[in-house]
């Protein structure tokens, strides 16, 4: 046969198709983000020669820093990270669910209002560890009932759990400016400021000379519970069929709008709880900032952890690790701060994107021959 | 063979990833001839068709058409060259008529008017012997007609090769009567006709010859006229299989599920299951006929306490070795279980309702009894053991008992949902379309069980679609028939024309509804 005859003829399928992959090795799996972090550090070089003409190395360094490059520093970082670490974990049997929860932000808020509000009515009368005791009782509370309220109406209208959640986060935030207002001091600064500066009254102690010692300890008992709440327990059982299929859930006999209502009062109130750790345990204030998106970060971070507690952990640091980089080469290198977000954006872009890589694969058009 | 080649299909190779569907198939389909494609589910017969139809492009391989080397790439392609496939799907405009559906998309022409148009499709309809009211809109249609439409519809733009896709999975006996009165003219009018199918007599009653599909090769072909089941069977197997359902005779039978009354409303509150009345008798198998939707699933589902059953109906459980009566309606799944009532469900939707997907063996035989469990932290050893007992009975072929069920083939995914209803020792086992797209030797595996439980004393209920099997299987069959009992039937004294009679007509005077006898 006319061999160009043929090659005219034959329309070829596309040079490249998609497949997903059935599984992936796990060394393989690393090696792929391990090449990712590479690239990424390596576009992140380019960028900053090409914006800034500044040694791209210096700014590793200096980013780095930033994070670790003093012993406060390391101890901030850790800090943060907590909380995150925090909000990603009691959101993550909602997400297990299905459940969207979008209120984290809004939950973190109200928990932290109850806080503030009780170190400032109660600071005086009390000591700290009872303050402390109600502080997170009632933070857990009233993250119970911002996570109950759009669980309600799901379980038994099949409202829209994502609009709910959202819509819940700025009446929390309207009730903190509420509050910010009633409670300002000094007057007329529109802030808080800190709470109980002299006393240190329903603060975290410091423990062993450590100031954010207790913040790590609290974190840690809820990360190692929801672990083996989400794998071993018989709630976290009916969680994954609920997630998985309603229809199979109702067929084993699960009571599903219960199920809805218990995760996400369970999910609301370590939200609220760590609305808690955020005022009594960083901040010492309380402000419309106070969850600063972390509710939202939070997404992020149980999704590529795919739920699982310890990876949230790697996942939360590395993301305050990027944070506290950028903050620092912006005032290192009197950058403006959207310049360092740069950097960290196509950090965190390579990463997300090596995920396509891991769970699907590229395979090239057969040759014919 | 004397007839010309239509189409030629030379060393076609296609591919989905590191699976291969189809693998150097050569095949030739004949001009006045009706050739049937055989495979069983898998076996790459629609994908190989559907390089002919243009929605697939082959990795390998060249097609002929008319004698002429061509590259098929689009629907449209195919279309230019009168290659016309009607698919399992049909793909109508249901707001549109008969006569609207033919012509749409084909190329404005000026000339012809309404009129002439409403003639050519006549024209078509008289030689091939269908019957159509052109006018009717799609949504009022059965699926019969809309088959039939399809297939009006690629005549009437000329179509030379006609490939049609599991034709008669949908249809009574009655319907692929007339289909395969239709495929006969076709034949007499020189076209090629491919019927892909799996149900052996169909092959042998309609076609002219078989090609045979086996896990996407080429397996043989064979003149119809020298090819009888049994070898059919091994050439698509590639193995001897014993094609026998025994039925023995029900020991023992009492009674053990009372439905009187029974009306279930769909969600636009429409009655989906009305009035119906029945008993279902331990150690038969009790099979339920009817043409798809007419109510089977709600039925079941209203039996095992996932579907709400309106006012004044009852569904009463006798315990076969107590004695003991209860009321099934207004318990969900749970309650039931916990009355101790031993009700196994293979709902249709097996990875949807029946199992979770995302976990493996384990996890889900925990389904319906963890939470026995006395503690707060689940125990999954017994769990464990049931998964790799069934693994090992039923030659589960998995990784392992932790590989989620969703990447299991459909066959698998059956075998882990049967066994883990049987193994919780039901007295009544519900079985919703438990053979559906599995192979031949799956499909016996599940016979053989659902046999095994009838002998142990077991009230079985199996909702069938393929007649055959229904006729071979049940001991008596009960057809539905727009959510109302039509007729029940003794399964060892009944035709399968008699059961299609009742699936699509409601008798008038001989309506058999037990509960008001």
């Amino acid at each position: 046969m006319d061999k160009n005859n043929v090659s005219i003829n034959h329309v070829r399928e596309p040079l490249f198709h998609i497949a997903k992959r059935d599984r992936i090795a796990k060394p393989k799996a690393y090696a792929i983000r391990t090449v990712a972090i590479l690239l990424s550090l390596i576009v992140s070089a380019i960028v900053i020669v090409c914006i800034t003409g500044l040694n791209p190395l210096d700014v590793y360094v200096s980013m780095f820093k930033g994070a670790f490059g003093s012993n406060r520093r390391i101890w901030i970082t850790i800090r943060d990270t907590m909380v995150l670490l925090c909000i990603s974990v009691a959101l993550a049997p909602a997400f297990k669910m299905k459940f969207w929860n979008i209120g984290a932000e809004g939950q973190v808020l109200v928990g932290g209002i109850v806080t503030a509000g009780i170190m400032i009515y109660f600071g005086e009368a009390l000591p700290t560890p009872l303050l402390l005791v109600i502080m997170l009782g009632s933070s857990i509370v009233v993250g119970a009932i911002w996570g109950l309220i759009p669980a309600v109406f799901k379980a038994y209208f099949n409202t829209n759990e994502t609009l709910f959640t959202l819509m819940m986060n700025y009446v929390a935030i309207q009730f903190t400016s509420f509050f910010v207002a009633k409670w300002e001091n000094p007057f007329g600064s529109n802030s808080v400021g800190i709470i109980n500066s002299r006393t240190k009254s329903g603060w975290f102690p410091a423990i062993a000379g450590q100031q954010y010692l207790l913040n790590v300890i609290v974190v840690a008992i809820i990360t190692i519970g929801i672990y083996f709440y989400m794998r071993k327990s018989k709630q976290g059982y009916e969680i994954s069929v609920v997630g998985e299929s309603e229809n199979t859930a109702k067929y084993a006999g699960i009571n599903v709008k219960w199920v809805i209502i218990r995760t996400m009062v369970i999910s609301g109130a370590l939200c609220g709880l760590a609305g808690f750790i955020a005022v009594s345990g960083v901040d010492h204030t309380i402000s419309t900032g106070t969850a600063g998106g972390r509710g939202f970060t939070a997404i992020i971070v149980a999704w590529m952890s795919k739920f699982n507690a310890f990876v949230m952990l790697a996942v939360s640091f590395f993301l305050v690790f990027l944070d506290q980089g950028a903050k620092e080469i912006a005032s290192n290198f009197n950058l403006n701060e959207y310049a360092s977000e740069m950097v960290t954006g196509i950090i965190l872009f390579f990463i997300l994107g090596c995920e396509f890589f891991i769970n699907y694969k590229i395979i090239k058009r057969r040759e014919d021959k | 063979m004397n007839h010309d080649i239509a189409i030629k299909m030379v060393g076609v190779s296609k591919y989905f990833g590191e699976v291969v569907a189809n693998d150097k198939v050569n095949l030739e389909i004949y001009k006045g001839e009706i050739l049937a494609l055989l495979g069983e589910n898998g076996s790459g017969k629609t994908s190989l068709m559907n390089m002919l139809s243009g929605i697939y492009f082959p990795d390998e391989g060249q097609i002929y058409v008319n004698g002429k080397e061509v590259s098929i790439r689009s629907p449209k392609d195919a279309f230019d060259l009168k290659i016309g496939m009607i698919h399992q799907h049909f793909k109508l405009v249901d707001i549109f008529s008969a006569a609207e559906n033919i012509v749409l998309g084909l190329p404005a022409d000026r000339k012809k008017s309404k009129k002439d148009v409403i003639a050519g499709i006549n024209d078509v309809c008289d030689t091939y012997g269908f019957e159509m009211d052109l006018n009717k809109k799609v949504y009022d249609m059965s699926v019969s007609e809309k088959q039939t439409l399809e297939i009006i519809k690629a005549l009437y733009r000329g179509a030379d090769i006609l490939i049609l896709d599991e034709p008669t999975a949908v249809l009574t006996p009655q319907e692929v009567e007339k289909l395969f009165n239709v495929m006969d003219n076709m034949r007499k009018n020189n076209k090629a006709v491919v019927i892909i199918t799996h149900k052996l007599h169909e092959v042998l009653s309609i076609s002219d010859r078989v090609a045979i599909l086996r896990k996407g090769s080429f397996a043989g072909e064979v003149a119809t006229a020298k090819a009888n089941e049994q070898m059919l069977t091994e050439m698509m197997v590639g193995e001897k299989i014993e094609l026998n359902i025994e039925r023995s005779e029900p020991q023992n039978s009492k009674k053990v599920l009372d439905i009187k009354h029974v009306t279930c409303l769909n969600q636009y509150g429409m009655p989906a299951i009305d009035d119906v009345s029945f008993e279902v008798y331990s150690g038969e198998i009790l099979g339920i006929a009817g043409i798809s939707g007419c109510g089977q699933k709600e039925l079941l589902e209203a039996i095992a306490g996932l579907q709400e059953v309106s006012e004044g109906g009852q569904i009463i459980f006798t315990d076969p070795d107590t004695g003991h009566d209860e009321e099934l309606i207004g318990m969900n799944p749970r309650a039931i279980k916990e009355k101790g009532i031993a009700l196994s469900f293979v709902p249709e939707d097996r990875l949807g309702m029946g199992l979770v997907g995302s976990m493996g063996m384990t996890g889900n035989m925990m389904l319906k009894n963890y939470r026995e469990q006395s503690k707060v932290f689940i125990d999954r050893s017994s769990a464990d053991e049931l998964a790799n007992k069934i693994k090992e009975e039923l030659g589960v072929v998995t990784p392992g008992v932790d590989t989620p069920v969703g990447r299991l083939s459909g066959g698998n995914v059956q075998k882990v949902l049967v066994g883990r209803e049987i193994a919780a020792s039901p007295k009544v086992l519900m079985t919703a379309y438990a053979v559906r797209g599995l192979d031949i030797n799956t499909s016996y595996t599940i016979y053989n069980l659902l046999n095994e439980q009838k002998k142990k004393g077991v009230a079985v209920i199996y909702v069938g679609e393929d007649l055959d099997v229904l006729v071979e299987l049940c001991d008596r069959i009960l057809v539905l028939c727009d959510g109302k009992v039509n007729a029940i039937f003794d399964g060892r004294n009944v035709t399968k024309d008699e059961i299609g009679l009742k699936m699509t007509y409601i008798g008038k005077g001989d309506v058999q509804k037990n509960g008001q006898k």
